[in-house]
């Protein structure tokens, strides 16, 4: 390294710069990032949303350390809130009493806590809605939506771990609940059980190892695959909407300094606003209403936090008995009998295991089916991809009917029916749901296309009622400027691709089922208006640029 | 809606044929011509916008002071009332505090720092030489390893870190606390408090129940007499809860092998469901079901727990009860088989 240098800093800025830069190197950086280019959309700030509402639980969590005691020993409360006052509990329960109630701003902080762990895992469902529905997933992102996914689940085990922390009724009943879908496992499940537990269930030490999966490795874990995330999103830069001027080659949009950081920046200030003023407002798991864990009580009509809400309500559609056959299933093996839990274990790891995997997997699924190996940088609006956003959409119904039933006694005693009822009209949803949600959301995705061709052939409605000599009256129609019809000219037309036979001429039974899903994805689809065919139809109306509307539009589709 | 089940794509004269797809296709016009906003024009505008985020500024001071008038000037608040409105107030300054520096940086993003998009190239990731090089580099470290020429020393190497992990399994095997070989850690599941004469107390205060205070209709939750007294009684309690109610004999299908398990239409089951062990706590005395309200599972009372709706499989296991010589209700025995959720050992003996 040579000790003598050409660039003489002139600024304070520079001097800075130049002390950092001679001993760590950071202009590079700088200069890598100080003015990279992001696009700017709504859509877009889910993410941020994840991020920060991230942060904001590591700030929390780590004041609630400072007070909380992970401990499962007996102690009689003694703390500021009379009702509770001489009651036995563990201390665990008792020290989050006194952070709710003995420490001055403890509640809020526990508030901020719970809220921000809700949106976290929210704010990070979305932006994978997101990615999805748009196809931001496509190469070279594959791999980022798997740890996009990855971090979903992380998210929800670090809720899970840090739901029962408090120790009272409500979380003690939901740990109750695990321990039983745990032992429903085959061969393993009881002792996974006996271990996590420590022995038999609650024992005296679940409190304590919940404590350090969810302060120590969890936290970890997600702050690892967020910064993958963050360094991927960099590598492969982000992706933007098409639009005029926005082509797969560059990207459109602020610069980070000072406009996106400006932005990014202040949005965290937005949301830990937002998140201090539901806090401050709302009361969320008043545990000292619920009472400290006792096996025998329960409080009717509860319900688990949000994100388990689905793997509950499954647990409560599944019957336990078909006919006469009892799905707890007793086999006799030639040891003895041993039990078969079909009715916990099928609900429990069923539909979220094919979730996950259909998720994780989409991306290969699609470029296999659609043989597409290009590189997108451009989004897909929804309605651009009915086959996509059929499949999505048939995803989220399927999510949303087992959600709905994890609140099935709640929708009975509000609307006053039957709990009977409501679970048979949920089951029957679970199956037929995502079909019809596939089927409805594709037609409106094709008819949203077909709107937007009949916009670019007809041009947009001025609200001008004309009288022609002849006495009948018609809508003015305006042409589009080139930067409105662009944008809805300009989409991916993705076209049925039959079974190509191999380089022997052969058609594989693999290539076969590509090309039937190939026909059953794309075999309807709008393709975008051509230049030629907006001249054919200016032509035949000869009314040049604006033109009268014609009722009888053509069959656009097949 | 279109006609799907005639003619080809090919006349439909809506599908971009291919190769002329290409060619056929709106010319990108570019970015749209840049709008300059007001503040850009306006001198009064710009003021009022660098106005504007000031103000914002300064209303997130005055939050962040409300917020310390909350903590200190409401001290330590006593009742319930008193700390709902110190939350409130010390949530409500948090939030001027920082939605007043979140919205005014993005106002003064908005309104006073440049807008006009600018368009970068995007680059290839990774250049395809270098994956080239990468996969040569790669197979002359595996070259000069020499590895795959020699299969002694991989097989074992291979062997050796297959095995080297398993002790690190091997150590949570002491994650049990209770000292138990395997057998007995599962055994222990099958046995409650429960025990020839012990009488069936209220809980949770351990007072005994007479026979013939259980009216006809009423509902006990039960605890095995002596639970209180344990050291750590959540264990046992957690399998040993038991509701008792009381039905008109007339009203009960009683099978042969059970038929001197109640007294008197007296009947004691377990208060563990069988589906995932929440506590079966919801009794309808007119239709004799119990509900389990966090999965719905319904058992019918008449029919020995039968399950009638829901996702449990098995009926609760019933207590034997009797009488003792003083007239307080005692158990025969213990659960004839494990109560709560079912488990992979629990057929077997």
């Amino acid at each position: 390294m040579s000790t003598t240098t050409e660039y003489t800093p002139k600024t304070s800025t520079g001097r800075i710069a130049n002390f950092v830069d001679s001993r760590v190197g950071g202009s590079a950086m700088v200069k890598e990032f100080g003015r990279k280019i992001f696009p700017d959309h709504w859509s877009f700030m889910f993410g941020e949303v994840a991020l920060y509402t991230f942060v904001l639980l590591l700030i929390s969590g780590t004041f609630l350390t400072f007070f909380f005691d992970p401990s499962m020993t007996h102690v009689i409360y003694d703390g500021s809130y009379n009702p509770l006052k001489g009651i036995g509990m563990s201390a665990a329960m008792s020290s989050t009493m006194d952070i709710s109630f003995d420490v001055r701003g403890g509640l809020f902080m526990r508030q901020v806590h719970h809220w921000s762990a809700l949106l976290f895992v929210a704010s990070v469902s979305v932006h994978m809605l997101r990615v999805f529905f748009t196809g931001a997933f496509r190469k070279p992102r594959e791999l980022n939506w798997v740890v996009g996914g990855l971090l979903l689940i992380m998210a929800m085990a670090a809720g899970f771990t840090g739901y029962s922390l408090p120790d009272d009724l409500l979380s003690g009943n939901g740990l109750r609940i695990i321990d039983g879908v745990i032992k429903s496992i085959p061969l393993v499940g009881t002792y996974i059980s006996l271990f996590l537990f420590g022995g038999e269930f609650p024992g005296t030490v679940v409190i304590a190892r919940l404590y350090s999966l969810h302060i120590m490795i969890v936290p970890a874990i997600i702050l690892l695959l967020v910064a993958v995330h963050l360094f991927m999103v960099v590598v492969h830069k982000h992706t933007q909407y098409p639009g005029p001027g926005r082509t797969n080659d560059n990207v459109v949009g602020f610069p980070v300094g000072p406009v996106y950081a400006a932005k990014a920046g202040g949005f965290f200030f937005i949301v830990f606003g937002i998140v201090a003023l539901i806090s401050g407002l709302f009361t969320i798991n008043p545990i000292w209403n619920y009472g400290p864990y006792d096996p025998s009580p329960v409080s009717a009509g509860t319900q688990p936090d949000w994100y388990i809400g689905f793997v509950d309500g499954a647990l409560r559609l599944m019957p336990g008995t078909l006919g006469n056959f009892s799905l707890d299933w007793n086999i006799p093996l030639p040891w003895g009998d041993n039990s078969l839990v079909l009715n916990v274990l099928l609900p429990a790891l069923v539909p979220a295991g094919i979730m996950f995997t259909i998720m994780f997997t989409w991306p290969w699924i699609e470029r296999w089916v659609t043989k597409d190996e290009r590189e997108h940088h451009l989004l897909d609006r929804p309605r651009n991809a009915p086959f996509r956003t059929g499949m999505g959409v048939a995803g989220v119904v399927s999510y949303c009917v087992m959600w709905a039933a994890a609140s099935s006694d709640l929708i009975a005693t509000h609307f006053h029916v039957s709990l009977n009822d409501v679970t048979y009209w949920l089951r029957a949803l679970f199956f037929i749901g995502p079909i019809v949600g596939f089927i409805v959301a594709r037609r409106i995705a094709l008819s949203l296309q077909r709107k937007d061709r009949e916009i670019v052939l007809h041009g947009r409605e001025t609200g001008v009622i004309q009288m022609s000599p002849e006495g009948t009256f018609t809508e003015r129609h305006e042409p589009l400027d080139p930067y409105k019809l662009h944008q809805l000219v300009n989409y991916e037309d993705r076209q049925y691709i039959p079974a190509q036979p191999d380089a022997a001429g052969h058609i594989s039974a693999d290539e076969k089922r590509r090309g039937a899903l190939s026909r059953f994805f794309f075999e309807d689809r709008v393709a975008p208006v051509t230049p030629s065919e907006l001249a054919a139809q200016h032509a035949a109306h000869g009314h040049g640029p604006a033109e009268i509307e014609d009722s009888s539009t053509e069959s656009i589709e097949k | 809606m279109g006609d799907h089940s005639h003619g080809s794509p090919d006349d439909s004269g809506t599908v971009a044929k291919a190769g002329a797809g290409d060619l056929d296709k709106f010319q990108d016009p570019g970015l749209p011509p840049h709008r300059k906003r007001l503040a850009d024009t306006d001198p009064h505008a710009e003021k009022r916008a660098e106005r504007q985020v000031a103000l914002l500024f300064i209303i997130s001071i005055i939050g962040t002071l409300s917020f310390f008038i909350a903590y200190f000037v409401l001290g330590r608040p006593e009742d319930i009332s008193e700390i709902r409105l110190q939350n409130a107030m010390l949530g409500l300054g948090t939030t001027f505090a920082m939605l007043g520096i979140g919205i005014g940086i993005v106002h003064w993003a908005k309104t006073l720092m440049p807008d006009h998009e600018i368009s970068e190239l995007r680059h290839e990731i990774r250049p395809e030489a270098d994956r080239q090089d990468a996969e040569q580099i790669i197979n002359q470290v595996v070259e000069e390893m020499g590895i795959a020429r020699r299969p002694l020393i991989r097989n074992t190497l291979i062997g050796a870190i297959a095995l080297a992990p398993i002790p690190a399994i091997f150590m949570f095997r002491d994650l049990d606390r209770s000292g138990k070989n395997a057998g007995a850690m599962v055994e222990q599941l099958r046995h409650t408090m429960w025990d020839t004469n012990v009488r069936l107390t209220r809980d949770p205060s351990g007072t005994p129940i007479k026979a013939a205070d259980v009216q006809l209709g009423s509902v006990f939750h039960v605890i095995p007499e002596g639970l209180n007294d344990l050291e750590d009684p959540l264990n046992e309690k957690a399998k040993a809860v038991v509701l008792l109610m009381r039905l008109d004999p007339a009203l009960m299908h009683v099978s042969e092998e059970r038929k001197d398990w109640h007294h008197d239409g007296i009947v004691a089951y377990s208060k563990i469901c069988t589906h995932v062990g929440c506590p079966v706590a919801l009794y309808e005395q007119q239709t004799h079901h119990l509900l389990c309200p966090c999965h719905q599972s319904t058992f019918d009372l008449t029919q020995e727990c039968k399950v009638i709706f829901g996702p449990a499989g098995r009926p609760l296991p019933q207590l034997p009860i009797t009488v003792d010589s003083d007239g307080f209700l005692v158990a025969q025995s213990d659960f004839h088989e494990p109560v709560g959720p079912s488990y992979w050992e629990r057929g077997s003996n």
